[in-house]
């Protein structure tokens, strides 16, 4: 399939594909991500050094239990909540994945109608996609306290076994939940940012001074995504194991 | 002005992704609830992990799209992770072992074989 691109010379010359479109796009002495505006592959590559600093927390936890002796606290019954006089096996963690997830589909949705300059739906579904994370969050810190208060779990140890369980899950799940709380933030400047046309005017930023655009909501869905992805791992491998 | 470099796609597959990734967190709930234990449970746990990462990064995430150069620098470095996995596990299984020796309830046998 030839595509035309601009180059210096302003010649169009055709894009190879698959393999060879690899060594073509980083031998071409010009830009190698095509197609993508710059912002997006950097966004790319922040999110694959966050990969790295998630994956280095949760290969130490997946360290740290195997080597204890100790029990490990079973995560079923620790986040199982009394629902209706019934107790209910880890049905909180259940509830926020299945939030997280909701808030990701309406973020895709929110790229969508970005790209289609549809300021309200865009505004609108951004602004779900932020209640959802918040209400994460909120949770999270429900959570957070059920676990310190009534089940007097602490970093350096708890009553129900093995001492790591406390400090991997407060490493693990606050870093996760701060990354939401950052994406909360950002979800509703962006969301403003739609509102007041911003986008469509190309009016240029309070901190970096970039002009606005409808790629800076694909930039947003992406970092948006990575944190329901990363607590998809989280989810797997702390409360299922 | 309309821009040449954005993705856009249909609604409909963002709601049939979300509705999948729907039933494979039910799925994986399940596996909880049902109590499974053992290597199916490993199995059906990292399956479903694996399939909604991918899912999410695929179309969520646009990756299906985008041109081959970008998606290897992406999902070509974290392939490494699998060695520091593989590092991780083979150390804290030789720990276990050396704790259960040296300081299992005064037994020269490993916690997991008494």
């Amino acid at each position: 399939m030839a595509q035309p691109v601009l180059t210096s010379t302003g010649e169009s010359l055709p894009l190879p594909e698959g393999l060879p479109g690899i060594v073509a796009d980083w031998s071409s002495d010009q830009r190698a991500f095509k197609k993508v505006p710059w912002g997006k592959a950097m966004m790319w590559i922040f999110l694959l050094s966050d990969t790295f600093i998630f994956s280095s927390f949760l290969i130490s936890y997946m360290t740290v239990r195997i080597s204890t002796t100790d029990p490990w606290p079973n995560p079923s019954e620790v986040f199982a909540l009394t629902l209706w006089g019934k107790k209910i096996p880890l049905i909180l963690i259940a509830i926020m994945t299945f939030i997280l997830i909701s808030s990701s589909g309406t973020m895709a949705m929110a790229v969508k109608f970005g790209y289609e300059k549809n300021k309200k739906m865009t505004f609108i579904l951004l602004l779900i996609t932020a209640a959802l994370g918040a209400t994460f969050v909120g949770m999270q810190a429900f959570e957070w306290t059920k676990l310190i208060v009534e089940e007097g779990v602490r970093p350096w140890g708890n009553p129900m076994g093995a001492a790591q369980f406390g400090s991997t899950f407060f490493m693990i799940t606050g870093f996760h939940g701060t990354h939401v709380s950052i994406g909360v933030i950002f979800l509703i400047i962006v969301a403003i940012k739609v509102l007041r046309g911003d986008l469509d005017r190309q009016r240029p930023g309070f901190l970096t001074g970039r002009k606005g655009n409808y790629e800076m909501v694909e930039i947003m869905g992406l970092y948006w995504h990575f944190v329901d992805l990363v607590w998809v791992f989280i989810f797997a491998v702390f409360y299922l194991w | 002005m309309a821009h040449p470099e954005g993705q856009q796609h249909p609604i409909g597959i963002y709601l049939k992704i979300w509705g999948l990734l729907f039933v494979l967190s039910t799925a994986s709930y399940l596996v909880d609830f049902f109590h499974i234990q053992g290597y199916l449970r490993w199995f059906l746990i990292i399956t479903f992990m694996l399939l909604k990462a991918g899912l999410i990064v695929a179309v969520f995430m646009h990756m299906l799209w985008e041109r081959l150069a970008l998606v290897y620098v992406i999902v070509v470095p974290p392939v490494l992770l699998m060695v520091l996995l593989s590092i991780g596990a083979l150390e804290a299984d030789y720990t276990f072992f050396t704790r259960g020796t040296f300081f299992g309830a005064g037994s020269a046998v490993p916690v997991e074989h008494r």
